[in-house]
């Protein structure tokens, strides 16, 4: 390997072979750079500027004012904004754990147990994941729909049985479940929504994470007399953690930044749910944007939503301790 | 040799004279309507095509925001509808119409006072041009006022007696009088806005949520939730067309233009609806669409020229009229012979667009506000908790007006 000085680059005269050897690479990475910085840096460095201005979006660039924190103070002074906090965190963790304490037994048995069909299931339950928000959102806004949906029609057959009669009280049909606008209903068909629409996902990273463990291991575990429940809560468990880590890091983010599947299905009257019940952040971000046409509450609004997906996954790292970021997956 | 290059010459002067093409950024469904009037259009300009881009209306209007901010993407004319008219109007993104070379103050006498008045700001300045209007109206099922041996007379002659008219159709029929009892608040507060004020806002631009006329609105609303004569859904959703389907939902309070939306929602109810004034003979506006130069477009004088032919023109407008129903803005095409023909839908009733025309010419002008959207949504919010929850009237509307307050403070 030669190395060469300053000094020798300026009394060599230029060579356009060697200057083409040696710009070749950044030639070929640059699309990546340029890409970046106008599609990914750019509205990142505006929306940062954005959320120390007021401006005025349908009349272009010339009415962007600088005023200070203002837009963050008035964010946080309103109980709309903690409200759709504390929406947005309860909807994460009663919609996210659920999605990992299915995905990785379910993953566990595919892996184990079912030997022909594997890829089909894999496949099933990947399907609500790689289908669109919009006919996701359709088909349970159907399904959950007040006086014609199967689910409240359901719940009103149920009626018929003597011991669940009384525990579900609706008997006329006249109080169905008002699912996409009661507050008590919003969040958790949400959750319902989200559960079903990522449990697959995960499923398929966890059946990824089983199939890198050696089999020795396993191997090793019988000849000493270890059960499957032991092996798979001894061995299993442990040694999926990197991937559990990625898995339950993409799922929080994924949940903080909920918008979409509210959109679609609390679109109202009133929107977000009775009460705000169902708004998340990013509805509250999006409100701000459109409909309310203040910009500078918006992007102060995705400053501090980034800050908080910050600080969760911080403590997601801490929970999961320093050995997932050690040990390779 | 000579003939080719003779050929090519004619060819690439045909190609430099050859139609120009207007762009028209519209929401779904005025795109019908102006897609009607492009043959009407290519008649008098057979050299100039027209493109319409549609989306539905929440895309379209967000997408425009986006096109105007950018400075690119608008289009040559684009289509506004009253609930963003004070928010693209006071942008500065738009052409001035009333400025040279539009001048489009000469015109004012042709168009309907009210969406005249919609579409001007309060400095004098008017960024949008009324194409149609959406004067309030009550349709009712004869059918079912009938066999409720309620007369329409009792029905509309206030919002009182509209409430006692529900308890008896209700106890008759067991059909709701209306969707949701909130929307006898809405009706109201549209129905009664007072000299100088606008839907939410006084003459200064501060909102009016706590004021007598909402307190009133809510009072009627929960006197209607309290007898059970309204089917609490939301509209446009499944149960709400099933109820006017199956009828059990006798009345509506909406814009004219829901003649020619029940058309597409509701078929099979065909000549069992009827229209009368709102309760209390009160006038209000219930939608409206205009039609804009956006400053970005590149073809200002050709799109003047066309909203001129789309809003000016009385064959057009009535062509318009005829596509989805939605009234015309123009005076002259609202005297035509086509306004006192039987509506089919209807039960064959003749009065109705005349009634309609008449409500619209009788509706107070009142400016449109760039905060209607968040007074909207937080009146929304504060009904639902009276009728819902049971909250307090004036607790519920003076957390709205001081979130409105809030907003408006800010000034953006």
């Amino acid at each position: 390997m030669t190395t060469t000085t300053k000094k020798e680059i300026q009394r060599k005269s230029f060579n356009w072979n060697t200057f083409q050897k040696d710009a070749a690479p950044y030639v070929f990475v640059s699309p990546f750079f340029i890409l970046f910085a106008i599609f990914g840096l750019l509205p990142i460095v505006f929306s940062l500027v954005l959320a120390f201005s007021s401006w005025n979006s349908a009349a272009g660039l010339s009415t962007m004012k600088f005023v200070g924190l203002s837009n963050f103070t008035y964010v946080l002074a309103e109980p709309e904004f903690r409200t759709t906090i504390y929406n947005t965190l309860w909807i994460a963790i009663v919609s996210g754990l659920p999605q990992h304490m299915v995905a990785i037994p379910l993953a566990y048995i595919l892996h184990t147990q079912v030997k022909r069909f594997k890829h089909f299931f894999t496949a099933a339950f990947l399907v609500p994941y790689v289908t669109s928000t919009v006919a996701i959102a359709i088909v349970i806004s159907v399904l959950f729909s007040e006086q014609r949906g199967i689910v409240n029609q359901f719940l009103l057959w149920l009626n018929d049985f003597p011991i669940l009669g009384s525990i579900i009280p609706d008997k006329d049909g006249e109080n169905y479940i008002k699912w996409t606008f009661d507050r008590n209903y919003t969040k958790p068909l949400l959750c319902i929504l989200i559960f079903w629409r990522y449990f697959g996902y995960n499923t398929v990273l966890y059946l990824a994470g089983l199939q890198t463990i050696s089999s020795d291991i396993y191997e090793a575990a019988e000849v000493d007399g270890a059960s499957r429940i032991q092996q798979f809560w001894y061995i299993t468990l442990p040694l999926l953690r990197p991937i559990a880590y990625f898995a339950t890091i993409g799922t929080v983010v994924g949940n903080l930044n909920l918008f979409d599947e509210v959109l679609i299905l609390l679109s109202g009257p009133p929107a977000g749910g009775q009460d705000h019940s169902g708004e998340t952040i990013g509805y509250y971000l999006y409100y701000n944007a459109f409909i309310a046409n203040d910009m500078g509450a918006a992007a102060a609004v995705a400053w501090l939503l980034f800050i908080l997906v910050l600080i969760i996954t911080v403590l997601t790292n801490l929970a999961f301790g320093r050995s997932a970021n050690s040990t390779e997956a | 040799m000579k003939k080719a290059l003779g050929l090519f010459v004619v060819l690439a002067l045909g190609s430099a004279a050859q139609a120009a093409t207007l762009t028209i950024n519209c929401f779904s469904n005025l795109n019908e309507p102006i897609e009607a009037a492009i043959p009407m259009w290519k008649k008098l300009h057979p050299d100039v095509d027209i493109k319409v881009n549609t989306l539905n209306y929440g895309d379209h209007h967000n997408a425009l925001t986006t096109a105007l901010a950018t400075g690119s993407g608008a289009g040559d004319v684009a289509c506004v509808e009253i609930g963003f008219v004070a928010k693209f109007g006071e942008s500065g993104g738009l052409e001035d119409l009333t400025k040279s070379p539009y001048s489009a103050k000469q015109y004012q006498n042709l168009i309907t006072g009210y969406a005249w008045a919609q579409a001007s700001n309060p400095d004098g300045g008017m960024f949008v041009f009324p194409v149609d209007i959406a004067p309030g109206t009550l349709f009712y099922r004869d059918d079912i006022l009938k066999k409720a041996g309620v007369s329409t007379a009792s029905l509309t002659k206030s919002w009182e007696s509209y409430i006692d008219a529900g308890k008896k159709i209700k106890a008759a029929t067991g059909a709701y009088l209306l969707h949701n009892a909130g929307f006898i608040a809405r009706a109201y507060v549209r129905a009664n806005i007072a000299a100088g004020e606008s839907l939410y806002f006084d003459a200064k631009g501060n909102p009016v949520l706590n004021s007598a006329r909402f307190v009133k609105a809510a009072q009627l609303a929960k006197a209607a939730r309290d007898a059970k004569i309204d089917a609490n859904v939301g509209e446009w959703s499944p149960e709400w067309t099933d109820g006017l389907n199956k009828g059990k939902i006798a009345t509506q309070p909406f814009g004219a233009w829901f003649e020619g939306t029940m058309h597409g929602v509701v078929p099979e109810t065909s000549g069992k609806w009827r229209a009368a004034d709102l309760p209390g003979k009160s006038y209000a506006t219930w939608g409206g669409s205009f039609l804009a130069v956006p400053k970005q477009s590149k073809q200002k004088d050709l799109a003047w020229e066309f909203i001129k032919f789309y809003a000016l023109n009385k064959d057009v407008q009535l062509n318009s009229f005829k596509a989805i129903s939605a009234l015309p803005s123009l005076k002259a095409a609202q005297n035509s012979p086509l306004m006192r023909q039987p509506v089919e839908f209807l039960g064959g009733q003749t009065t109705a667009r005349t009634m309609w025309v008449r409500a619209a010419n009788n509706t107070r002008p009142f400016d449109a506000n760039k905060y209607d959207a968040v007074a909207d949504d937080a009146f929304g919010a504060a009904l639902t908790k009276i009728l819902n929850d049971g909250a307090d009237i004036k607790g519920a509307l003076d957390e709205a007006q001081a979130l409105v307050e809030r907003r408006v403070k800010r000034g953006n």
